[in-house]
């Protein structure tokens, strides 16, 4: 049934359609809609499931992290600095092989304090072994979701749903929430692959010595390397039970003719949905490329739609300091072993809030179609210079 | 005292990697007898992250789940609400830190465990530094004492924290002390805390360390019976943060304690004096607290007797 829901909302409605039963979060704006809506389904009953208010994120991933180590549905939700303090646990619980599911929304880190839009929160999250979902909007959030259990508890590592903070987790917009039967065809109970019990008793996370280590490392990625099929095989199932096609983990618009294609993620996507409408409308040939999926990174996706591209301009709301934009990063490095790969412009747009609009991507669709090659690793959309230079450095 | 049998069941296997006289394996060793084979032991990153065994072996008969080194208290929360929402009640949920993962790292996430009066059963085994690592201090090592980040002339001049105090403030049912030389005081106290279900229940445990102490492998329970014999170490506990009860009486002079141990060899008998009265006070004020609690009902009640006796009279 189609309602008007927020972003955060959307979350809260698929955790509980989805018969989470441990619960664990500490507040932070703006992920706190998403855990309020949560915490009073399990105060009214309408979640059979606990919820933990503890004392800090670090505990929030803790318990999760133990629920989910003794075999039941767990989910934590966070923002920001609650992610950089939870960033031990992270590797914790992808190294522990749990199915976590969390929903986090991108905002940018202090300081100065900035509860606005940026993606640095999770990209620096990328070596920790979880799978990175990027949603665009709340349909895709809610879908999301549920997708995420459903992979999770298929390759046993966790899953974090990634939102825009603000432009969507404050938005309302139309969802289509699915019914609590077809929910359950989708995603049949946890059968974990590990649990504490009494009586077979064994011994989690323990000390694992050179001779192991090294193993147990190489079947996590084994297990990020099954995603993709399984995410195709999964759409499959989601298209035929809820009658909508879930989100691919990349998505390529009017790529096939494009002389400049616009590589984006997040709620950035629908923004340029409109640019390419606009400007094919005037005989522009511009296409885009939506990274849905960050961890594993489609390597072969991207080969496959920008391996022949002409020019690659990719829009950054984050930036790895001494280095340039991760999603440039990582494109590049998944396109410097193709023969006549394109020449990938980074352009890093939109931190810490700051609207990414129309012109903003007309701007860097046009500084792209103007240059021959990149003339710099990284270039700065919109800088104010008078607060470049006030600012001491 | 009462005098118990000690259950013959054993759930902690021949092999571990204690070291000789270690005496966080006693004090596991009889907690679990205590518990029984119906537990979950959570261990964050401490001495006994290594003793339990590196995989795929285990040196407990009990499910294990190791975690990072603040998470005690939040982890031990989880598994209880997982155990819970599996309709499990009956399995006690045991968290079991040093004294790093509980007096330090580990504080906030038992303080915020236990304000939620979780169903588990907090244990720290304090061995008063940080032995895993290389002897480093706590805020757990006793003022006086002499670790590789406190050296030479540099030892400890801080207390100890106090950590059944600070739980005892957050009034949770039930925290106790025990000592590993008093092995049927500590089975007695995990079984009363064990039947104490429904709300967080702490013990603190003195578990001498010979290669941090500076000891020999067999007087880890003689040097454990004299921090109890000489108040350094009481045993006792509390009730609902209030009750307290003294369950031995010390007297004998600290300098029996300290003179036996490498940790405070370079003390002067000056500081062994200070150390005395210092002790001597914690002491007194531990009688005070188990000696001027008043039960309010039994305070009601002599209240009522008291106005009923004036109306009578009058």
């Amino acid at each position: 049934m189609k309602q008007v829901l927020e972003g955060s909302h959307a979350v809260s409605e698929a955790v509980r359609l989805a018969r989470v039963q441990v619960i664990s979060a500490y507040p932070i704006t703006p992920q706190t809609h998403i855990v309020e809506a949560i915490s009073a389904f399990c105060a009214d009953g309408t979640m059979d499931a606990r919820f933990l208010c503890v004392e800090s994120e670090h505990s929030a991933m803790a318990a999760v992290i133990a629920a989910a180590s003794t075999g039941v549905r767990a989910f934590t939700a966070t923002s920001s600095h609650g992610l950089a303090y939870m960033h031990e646990l992270l590797h914790w619980a992808a190294a522990a092989r749990l199915p976590i599911v969390m929903a986090e929304v991108n905002r940018a880190l202090g300081p100065g304090w900035n509860i606005w839009m940026d993606q640095t929160d999770s990209l620096s999250q990328r070596d920790t072994g979880w799978i990175q979902l990027y949603c665009e909007d709340g349909q895709d959030v809610l879908d999301t979701t549920l997708m995420a259990f459903r992979l999770a508890e298929a390759v046993h590592l966790p899953v974090m749903v990634v939102l825009d903070a603000f432009y969507l987790s404050h938005t309302f917009e139309p969802v289509d929430v699915p019914r609590q039967n077809q929910v359950d065809r989708f995603l049949p109970p946890l059968v974990p692959r590990i649990s504490l019990d009494t009586a077979h008793p064994r011994v989690l996370n323990q000390m694992a010595p050179p001779g192991v280590y090294m193993e147990m490392r190489y079947n996590i990625q084994t297990a990020m390397a099954q995603v993709p099929r399984r995410l195709t095989q999964y759409q499959k199932e989601f298209r035929a039970i809820f009658d909508r096609p879930p989100g691919d983990a990349v998505e390529a618009v009017q790529c096939e003719d494009a002389e400049v294609v616009l590589v984006t993620s997040g709620t950035i996507s629908s923004t340029c949905r409109q640019v390419i409408s606009d400007l094919r409308s005037r005989g522009e040939k511009i296409g885009m490329l939506k990274i849905k999926m960050f961890r594993p990174f489609p390597i072969a996706l991207v080969r496959r739609f920008l391996g022949a591209a002409r020019k690659v301009a990719v829009v950054d709301r984050n930036f790895s300091f001494g280095a340039s934009g991760v999603f440039a990063q990582e494109l590049r490095a998944a396109l410097c072993n193709l023969d006549g790969h394109p020449p990938v412009f980074g352009y890093i747009a939109g931190l810490g809030g700051r609207d990414v609009t129309p012109d903003t991507l007309v701007e860097i669709y046009r500084r792209t179609q103007d240059c021959p090659t990149p003339p710099e690793e990284s270039i700065w959309i919109g800088l104010n210079q008078e607060v470049v230079q006030s600012w001491y450095n | 005292m009462v005098q118990l049998d000690i259950p013959p069941n054993d759930y902690i296997n021949p092999g571990h990697l204690g070291c000789p006289g270690c005496g966080a394996t006693l004090a596991m060793k009889f907690a679990l007898k205590a518990l029984g084979e119906k537990t979950v032991v959570v261990i964050p990153a401490s001495c006994w992250g290594v003793i339990a065994g590196p995989y795929p072996q285990s040196a407990l008969q009990v499910p294990v789940l190791q975690m990072a080194f603040a998470t005690a208290g939040a982890a031990a929360s989880g598994v209880r609400a997982a155990l819970d929402m599996k309709g499990d009640t009956a399995t006690t949920v045991l968290s079991w830190a040093g004294d790093g993962g509980t007096f330090d790292i580990g504080f906030q996430s038992l303080s915020g465990a236990v304000e939620r009066n979780e169903d588990c059963i907090f244990v720290c085994y304090d061995n008063e530094a940080y032995m895993n690592t290389g002897v480093q201090r706590s805020s757990s090592t006793p003022y006086g004492t002499r670790t590789t980040t406190t050296p030479g002339q540099g030892w400890k001049k801080t207390r100890k924290k106090n950590m059944v105090e600070a739980l005892a403030a957050h009034r949770i049912p039930y925290a106790a002390t025990a000592s590993i030389a008093f092995p049927e005081d500590l089975i007695c106290k995990f079984q009363k805390a064990k039947d104490l279900r429904g709300g967080s229940r702490f013990i603190h445990i003195l578990a001498p360390c010979p290669t941090g102490w500076g000891i020999a492998s067999d007087m880890s329970v003689k040097i454990a019976r004299l921090a109890v014999q000489t108040n350094v170490f009481p045993l006792y506990e509390v009730q609902d943060g209030l009750k307290y009860t003294l369950n031995y009486q010390g007297g004998r002079p600290v300098q029996d304690y300290l003179q036996v141990q490498g940790r405070f060899k370079h003390l002067t008998g000056a500081d062994c004096d200070q150390i005395q009265q210092k002790v001597d006070e914690d002491w007194e004020l531990l009688r005070g607290k188990a000696g001027i609690y008043v039960d309010p009902a039994a305070a009601r009640a002599r209240e009522q007797r008291q106005c009923k006796s004036k109306a009578r009279k009058s």
